[in-house]
């Protein structure tokens, strides 16, 4: 049933442990999560995203059409430019978090989560409209993704790279260009999901493999190593990025899981956009919050968050921060719950252990910058 | 402790029997590496007694949480703090500083419920080959 990355055999060859992800046979882990994270946090690591969704839009209205279906605004995105964004229901609950590559007001690429790759796309072209056309471009597209401090040398020193070196030094966050390799159409973004330095390549799945391994060549001097599932949801804890199925579902909306922010009412009217309103004017119910556990034990998903014997939200997220040392929870509580740190617990398995309410995010890096 | 010396459970445990009938107690490297990064350990206090197979403590990893069963009946003479302290040591060394607890039993003759050595790699060998034979089916179905 699972389906392969065209970078599998690689995954097995490398020592990955493999697990089935949203329908994909993915490397869980190589070396061990927390080394693997630290090489991200310090170096340079390589993810094959492979799994992810490509679906693309075009035709005279795509940008317009764009702007329909997800909440951040795709028209005033410049050409070669990104915006994360959230696809809302009618009800203005979350069907995904996606990226929006604008190439023009006739091209733009919507970037997927896996498991939800199928239901975007049928979601699209049951609300289809105006002059468009939506192809799922998912099988034919591999993506690497090149995350870390080193990632930008990494790039720099590889042949796949060699004819844009210029242009990778000018690259701005959430930008994006397109180059040609070996006849194909190549897309290199400054993106990613650690919140370090990082840029994302979408390739022919044909050509991925064999990208992915003259990277790792490459990138052997500067420390670079494959990077598995179990960093990936680590490294974009720390930096609290929504993780759909976690932060993010089809029961919670864009202002409560802290995304107000991709929510853009005067661009005009999109999918979700009068429940969100109305959401707006009444007071999200919930509000994204984190918490430091100071006892041992790690909050995870679906613990009971409790304030004075009361339980007031669950847990979404929750892991031993490799960066920060300690036992963090992102969980979706009452939003008039109050902002003092003290008072809470969670429920860790029958047992109350006391938990601070602290700052969203917990970790910025600077190698971003 | 010298893994072919140790008796195992099913659940990964294994046992090393000490003079006086004292059970060192401690996880397997099979099971350390398939926890992963070992951030939390909680285990009983000495002077609790135990029965065999009771949960006596929990092993957090980044990923996952495992329970940690008790191999025999007794009653705990030492616990392991330093493991408690820094837990990435189970990871590094399962078998020697990576031991849990030591329980004084009282009934050696439970010990010979556990896999030795030899049968406990046998069953690693089955469980994997198992495992085989699911990805297997699923490859047909395909």
């Amino acid at each position: 049933m699972a389906a392969r990355t065209p970078i599998y055999v690689s995954h097995v060859e490398r020592g990955g442990r493999i697990v089935e992800f949203a329908g994909f046979l993915m490397p869980v882990l190589f070396e061990g999560i927390v080394a693997e994270h630290e090489r991200v946090r310090n170096r340079v690591g390589l993810f094959d995203v492979s799994h992810m969704g490509e679906i693309e839009i075009t035709g005279s209205s795509a940008s317009r059409f764009a702007d329909y279906v997800v909440s951040n605004n795709v028209g005033r995105l410049d050409n070669g430019q990104i915006c994360y964004t959230v696809c809302c229901n009618d009800d203005g609950h979350v069907l995904d978090d996606l990226l929006v590559y604008k190439f023009s007001g006739e091209r733009i690429l919507l970037v997927a989560n896996a498991v939800n790759t199928a239901k975007i796309f049928d979601h699209l072209n049951g609300v289809a409209r105006w002059d468009v056309e939506i192809r799922d471009l998912s099988a034919p597209t591999g993506q690497i993704a090149v995350q870390g401090p080193l990632s930008r040398d990494l790039l720099l020193a590889s042949d796949l790279c060699s004819a844009v070196r210029d242009k990778i030094k000018e690259l701005a966050y959430y930008r994006f260009f397109t180059f040609e390799h070996n006849g194909s159409e190549v897309i290199l973004s400054r993106t990613g999901y650690t919140g370090e330095l990082g840029y994302e390549i979408y390739l022919p799945a044909g050509a991925s493999l064999e990208a992915w391994n003259e990277l790792l060549e490459v990138g052997g001097d500067l420390g670079a190593a494959p990077i598995g599932l179990g960093a990936r949801d680590t490294l974009r804890f720390e930096p609290c990025y929504c993780l759909y199925g976690h932060e993010l579902d089809e029961e919670t909306s864009p202002l409560e899981a802290g995304l107000s922010w991709v929510v853009k009412f005067k661009k005009g009217d999109f999918i979700g956009r009068g429940a969100l309103m109305a959401e707006k004017e009444a007071g999200p119910a919930r509000t994204l919050a984190g918490f430091e556990i100071d006892d041992r034990g790690i909050a995870r998903q679906g613990f009971r968050v409790m304030l004075e014997g009361e339980e007031i939200g669950r847990v979404t997220s929750g892991t031993f921060s490799p960066t920060l040392k300690k036992s963090l929870a992102l969980a979706l509580i009452r939003r008039t719950a109050p902002a003092d740190s003290e008072g809470y617990c969670v429920d860790i398995r029958g047992k109350s252990v006391a938990a601070r309410r602290v700052e969203l995010p917990f970790y910025k890096s600077r190698s971003n910058d | 402790m010298v893994p072919e010396e140790c008796q195992f459970t099913k659940e990964h445990e294994w046992v090393f029997v000490e003079e006086g009938n004292v059970a060192v107690i401690g996880i397997s490297d099979y099971a350390a590496s398939e926890l992963g990064d070992i951030v939390y350990i909680e285990l009983p206090e000495v002077g609790s007694h135990v029965k065999q197979m009771d949960p006596i403590g929990t092993i957090e990893a980044v990923k996952t949480v495992a329970d940690i069963f008790s191999p025999v009946s007794g009653e705990i003479v030492a616990v392991n703090t330093d493991a408690v302290s820094a837990p990435e040591i189970v990871n590094k060394d399962p078998y020697e500083d990576g031991w849990f607890v030591k329980i004084k039993m009282n009934d050696p003759g439970e010990l010979d419920v556990l896999f030795d050595h030899s049968e406990y790699t046998e069953f690693l060998g089955e469980q994997e080959a198992a495992d085989a034979d699911e990805d297997d089916m699923e490859e047909e179905e395909e």
